[in-house]
């Protein structure tokens, strides 16, 4: 579900998050339009709109956690946990986080990789608001829904900054609802 | 240089509630939301865990380490014994004989991590730091919060091909090969003013990658802001003439 359709029709702040993002062609391999959001983090303000349209829509949705999926959902989880005063719990990548923690598969286009999430980290019973920077097929956010849920806690969303025309037109991803700020951008006249 | 010592350590204040819980190694140990611990941390040692707040050391024009104290000069930062004591220590990961600090049990406790965040803003706000560099992965964590308060932008400096477009890499030594760090090339301009952070100091070598990318481009590095240092390690002197600010020392 896009923010445009969810109550921010119009709302010049999503066009300038869209213009801050930038497209790098034939990345990681030929043909896929790799949607760069390093450069919405080097524009002040359309990050921080970024942060401030996802802290407006969760602080009054009774979220105690933000779980940011590794790499780049750490750059927006922890400043939208701060603002709203919920935990931030890091979603990561095999072996990376120490001590116990719980692991789901999930694939790829060839072969599968794993999420982790540390036992304890979230208490069953806990609102969530899942975040990553991209939804394309939704495979590593539908393990983050696994992964949650194994612990009993509650997603009650997943948020994106950019949704893929893969999910365009779906509302939600294993039951979840789904919140897109922007659509992916295109370039004219490119290969 | 002048450099003001002032260290105050303090015993690690979670070890008077430990000798009250049953001992059960295994379970994993997450503070609850009004700071007690739900379980028995793993076995380890607790009597040397110091936790200094460590003074800027003064640098003639630059005028952050010349900043007004956040406290009086000999005391710690309130604060910083919460944080301390938020932090988890796994032994043995990722290989025997490493305690590792875990800051995920920091990022648990909304207060601590605030107060995390806020005595860097307090440190770097108002200071004309246009960027804020932070190193794959758990710098992505700290340095976003802090550059959208002082405004500044984010640059994650990362592993190798993650960034897409160009870069510019700088190799590093590790214990054993080496590995590398990349920036985007136009992400930062000559003469902008950076700080560099990362959730911990060890031997500073990632910390050192860092900088030459930055001073590469011709950005000016202010300081390296960490939350833990493991002095022993000895990682501020291989930063050199570089600053570095840490919350929390652990020894």
């Amino acid at each position: 579900m896009f923010a445009a359709e969810n109550g921010l029709k119009g709302d010049p702040r999503l066009q300038a998050i869209s213009d801050a993002i930038r497209v790098v062609p034939h990345f990681p391999k030929q043909g896929i339009m790799f949607q760069d959001i390093t450069t919405l983090l080097l524009d002040h303000k359309a990050f921080k709109h970024t942060i401030d349209i996802f802290v407006d829509r969760y602080r009054d949705m009774d979220i105690s956690v933000i779980a940011g999926v590794e790499a780049r959902g750490f750059m927006f989880g922890p400043s939208i946990a701060l603002a709203i005063g919920a935990k931030f719990v890091p979603l990561r990548k095999p072996k990376k986080l120490p001590g116990e923690v719980i692991s789901e598969a999930y694939e790829l286009e060839y072969g599968t990789d794993c999420l982790e999430m540390h036992v304890g980290a979230v208490p069953a019973g806990e609102r969530v608001i899942v975040i990553d920077d991209l939804v394309a097929t939704g495979g590593t956010l539908s393990a983050a829904i696994r992964l949650l849920e194994r612990v009993g806690a509650q997603v009650v969303e997943c948020a994106c900054v950019i949704g893929l025309p893969e999910v365009k037109g779906q509302r939600r991803l294993n039951g979840k609802p789904l919140y897109i700020l922007v659509e992916p951008r295109e370039i004219d006249g490119c290969c | 240089m002048m450099h003001r010592a002032l260290i105050f350590s303090s015993l690690n204040p979670i070890y008077s509630q430990l000798s009250t819980t049953k001992a059960s190694p295994d379970s994993a140990v997450f503070p609850k939301r009004d700071g007690a611990w739900i379980g028995p941390p793993p076995v380890f040692r607790l009597q040397n865990y110091k936790r200094t707040l460590l003074p800027p050391l003064c640098v003639a024009s630059d005028s952050v380490a010349n900043q007004p104290k956040m406290a009086s000069q000999d005391e710690q930062d309130p604060r910083i014994s919460k944080i301390s004591s938020a932090i988890r220590v796994i032994p043995n990961f990722p290989k025997p004989g490493i305690m590792f600090q875990d800051i995920t049990t920091l990022l648990l406790d909304t207060k601590a991590f605030r107060d995390t965040i806020d005595l860097f803003v307090e440190r770097y706000g108002g200071k004309d730091i246009s960027v804020v560099a932070g190193i794959e992965a758990r710098g992505f964590i700290f340095g976003p919060p802090i550059a959208l308060a002082i405004g500044a932008k984010f640059v994650p400096m990362r592993k190798p091909n993650k960034l897409p477009g160009e870069v510019i890499s700088e190799e590093y030594s590790l214990e054993y090969g080496t590995d590398k760090m990349e920036m985007h090339v136009g992400a930062v301009q000559a003469g902008e003013r950076a700080l560099i952070i990362d959730d911990l100091i060890a031997t500073g070598g990632t910390l050192c990658a860092a900088i030459k990318l930055l001073e590469r481009i011709g950005a000016h590095v202010v300081e390296c802001a960490c939350v833990i240092e493991l002095p022993e390690l000895k990682g501020r002197e291989r930063l050199g003439d570089k600053p570095l600010f840490v919350l929390v020392s652990s020894t």
